[in-house]
């Protein structure tokens, strides 16, 4: 009798549920997993490397495109690192600016998760509902930096520009009438903050109706519980952190253990898990998205109160105004040497790590005194919760990967650098 | 003069047999190419419904309102060449769509559409229909199996498990209503439930239980979400029919599209009454029909947005562990309730 091997599947780098370019080496005995090997690097782009050769502030923009979900938390990790090698601190204004802006980040990886973990495991609809809701917030990144992704918003000493008094509005066209038109620019009458408080509002509902497909679906339920069970000491042991960390029931969120710009003062919950499964994860997930939306609120009341500068007025690290640059010899100076040379960073080595999305993502930065860091390390959360993808999958069947790599949240921009 | 006669008088020149052939034929045309439009149609009608409920417009670009939008799917795919594999084994391959189509145009012979339009009043009506709805799964398994890849193996494997779990519910569900209708006919079937009590005497009422669990079956019969594991798009990208290009591919849709049409038919006429109309002001016709159908085809499409989807295993769980133990609970209520002639339905049963 011929001997019996066991079915090695190749899951991705092309497949619907590969969440990028993940390459899955899967040992099946049938549909259930006796392997999972995952492949890293096809999206490597040699981030770290690139940054050694540019001036500190012209990485800014690279840092987007690590996780290309969550943009203005890589960001402001990159940021924070840089200034803490500086020892500066931005105005207030702008630290509650980027808080904002990170919870705003955040609602939209979750809604980017919730959509592709829904389709991963068939209710498709999902993706489409998170997808509304994203629009709008899009649009906000889109009002403050002029795009919709990468924006490169933050900067050492705070954000580019203060947020702006109107919105764009939505123009006629051939497929949309001036009465349709109105209505998609109601919400966009007022100011940036106005057009978030009004998001803000109806958020929670949107989140209720998501729940209301899955929570307590029989389906979602059968799916998710008690697939990919980690422990808490075990997710402790394997690096995981964020929700994957804090489904397992581990209280860890560095928002609340090491506070970073005005965290401390903000009111705002951490939500566990108690079994480790899928289904935690996304029931922590799902209310971080309610928390997240509850330090929008108390952001855009404190921000509406304090108006102020967002930016250090520092000319040897933010750029002048385009008016000054006119007639003021020393801002012309300034701005060709801020975008040129950039600014020289003082010796020495940091490490800043900011509560992202998808779980601690910290920056090691070293500088020898030059205008480029010397050795820049990533610390990416996707990774090391990557790694314990067969340790998560082992046993289970082929349809739980899916479900796996859904909870798991990866995304292959900050894996593979 | 009928069109029979009409047809009759102008093919009189024809030896009898070959004109009775040809009559045949042009009935079989006249219940395929309704049914092919429709497919397409459906196919129309699920984009643009599934878009409504996904807070989107749907296809709106081609001809007015995006209603050439199917034939443009049609053209298409008529155009595209059809790849074979490397290794398939390339009969196989080529005969797997015809057999997952063939079942499900020819379960429409025994459909009646209405009191006396039915292209063949057989007795043995359901028998048929069972046997041939079964049929249609030989066609995944034989695609999955020929088409010599690993994800089309697994989406075949998926497929025979799920009909084995399903099958028999199926047929116990079916024995039910054969025992309430005391005929294999289907226009037995219909007639046994036309009574007094309007749409309350179809066998949906008698019959509950049996009439969800008849449907549910017959979704998951047909692969459809959320019982759609062996196509399983997240997982094994498109199951039994990944390496199917152009028309061997639109076929499996077509087969796919005419099952899910079978299946409501089936329904409104075992459980629905067919072509009875639940109110004294209309009348009974074929067009209370295709009301049912469509009613059962919105379900399908309601599921698909709706739901997540099962992992194969909790198919069969559900299958073997629910509905078979309440299928055959329900036959033995059934039997009771004729046997003992229970009212308001089985008050005057013939047995």
């Amino acid at each position: 009798m011929p001997e019996i091997k066991n079915l090695t599947m190749n899951f991705g780098p092309q497949h619907p549920a590969a969440h990028g370019v993940l390459r899955l080496i899967l040992e099946m005995d049938g549909e259930v997993i006796e392997r999972a090997d995952p492949h890293i690097g096809l999206l490597h782009r040699a981030t770290e490397k690139l940054a050694e050769n540019k001036p500190f502030n012209q990485s800014i923009g690279y840092m987007d495109r690590l996780d290309y979900v969550s943009m203005m938390c890589n960001e402001h990790a990159y940021v924070l690192a840089i200034e803490k090698l500086l020892g500066i601190a931005p105005p207030l204004r702008a630290q509650y600016i980027r808080v904002m802006f990170d919870e705003i980040t955040r609602i939209l990886n979750h809604l980017m998760w919730l959509g592709a973990h829904g389709l991963d495991i068939g209710a498709m609809t999902m993706f489409l509902y998170c997808f509304r809701e994203r629009e709008d917030l899009m649009d906000c990144y889109e009002a403050v930096s002029g795009t919709r992704m990468h924006a490169t918003y933050y900067r050492p000493g705070g954000v580019y520009r203060d947020l702006p008094k109107e919105m764009p509005q939505y123009e006629v066209t051939k497929w949309r009438n001036s009465k349709k038109t109105e209505i998609m620019n109601n919400s966009r009458s007022g100011s940036l903050l106005d057009f978030l408080e009004n998001f803000v509002d109806r958020f929670p509902a949107c989140i209720d109706e998501y729940e209301t497909l899955l929570t307590d679906n029989r389906i979602w339920k059968q799916r998710t519980v008690g697939i990919g069970v980690v422990s808490p000491e075990r997710a402790e042991a394997l690096g995981f952190t964020g929700p994957m960390l804090r489904g397992s029931g581990v209280e860890w969120d560095l928002r609340r253990k090491q506070p970073y710009e005005v965290y401390d003062k903000l009111k705002f919950e951490i939500p566990i898990g108690i079994n480790g499964d899928c289904y935690d994860r996304y029931l922590v997930r799902m209310e971080e998205l309610r928390q997240s939306n509850k330090i929008i609120r108390q952001c855009i009341d404190w921000l509406r109160k304090n108006p102020g500068p967002v930016n250090l007025e520092d000319p040897k690290l933010t750029p002048p105004k385009r008016a000054d640059m006119k007639g003021d010899m020393e801002a012309l100076i300034h701005h060709f040497k801020l975008f040129t040379e950039g600014y020289c960073v003082p010796e020495g080595e940091v490490y800043s790590a900011v509560e992202h999305p998808k779980g601690e993502f910290g920056i090691y930065l070293v500088s020898d005194g030059a205008n480029k860091p010397y050795r820049l390390k990533v610390r990416a959360a996707g990774f090391a919760h990557l790694s314990a993808m067969d340790e998560m999958v082992r046993g289970h069947m082929l349809a739980d990967v899916v479900a796996v790599i859904g909870t798991m949240d990866i995304v292959f921009g900050e894996i593979d650098r | 003069m009928t069109i029979k006669d009409y047809f009759f008088e102008l093919t009189s020149w024809l030896p009898l047999e070959l004109s009775l052939t040809l009559w045949t034929t042009v009935k079989i045309m006249a219940i395929c190419v309704p049914l092919m439009l429709s497919v397409a149609y459906l196919t129309f009608a699920e984009r643009k419904i599934i878009g409504y409920i996904q807070a989107r417009v749907g296809p709106n670009r081609v001809g007015p309102r995006g209603w050439l939008q199917p034939i443009a799917d049609a053209l298409k795919l008529l155009c595209k060449e059809i790849v074979i594999p490397t290794g398939a084994n390339k009969l196989l391959f080529l005969t797997a769509p015809i057999l997952a189509l063939a079942p499900s145009l020819a379960a429409w012979a025994v459909i009646p559409f209405d009191s006396t339009l039915v292209l063949s009043d057989i007795n043995a009506g359901l028998l048929y229909v069972l046997a041939l709805t079964s049929l249609g799964v030989y066609g995944i398994i034989v695609a999955g199996w020929a088409s010599n890849s690993k994800y089309a193996f697994l989406g075949s494997m998926r497929s025979a498990a799920q009909i084995v779990s399903y099958e028999i519910a199926m047929g116990f569900a079916l024995v039910g209503v054969l025992i309430a209708a005391g005929s294999l006919n289907l226009g037995a079937i219909i007639r046994a439930q036309d009574s007094e009590l309007g749409m309350f005497g179809w066998f949906w009422a008698p019959l509950f239980p049996v009439f969800i669990i008849y449907f549910i079956s017959g979704v998951a019969e047909t692969n459809r979400a959320p019982f759609d594991v062996s196509e399983g798009e997240s997982e094994i990208v498109a199951g039994f029919h990944v390496e199917y290009a152009g028309m061997a591919f639109a076929l499996f849709f077509l087969a796919e599209y005419a099952n899910m049409i079978l299946v409501s038919a089936l329904t409104a006429v075992l459980f629905l009454g067919g072509w009875l109309s639940p109110v004294e002001w209309i009348p009974d016709g074929i067009h209370w029909l295709l009301i049912k159908i469509s009613f059962f085809l919105f379900l399908f499409l309601w599921f698909r947005a709706t739901f997540p989807r099962y992992r194969y295993d909790q198919i069969m769980r559900l299958g073997w562990k629910i509905f078979l133990p309440i299928t055959i609970v329900w036959i033995v209520v059934i039997s009771a309730m004729v046997v003992w002639k229970v009212p308001p339905w089985f008050a005057n049963s013939a047995i």
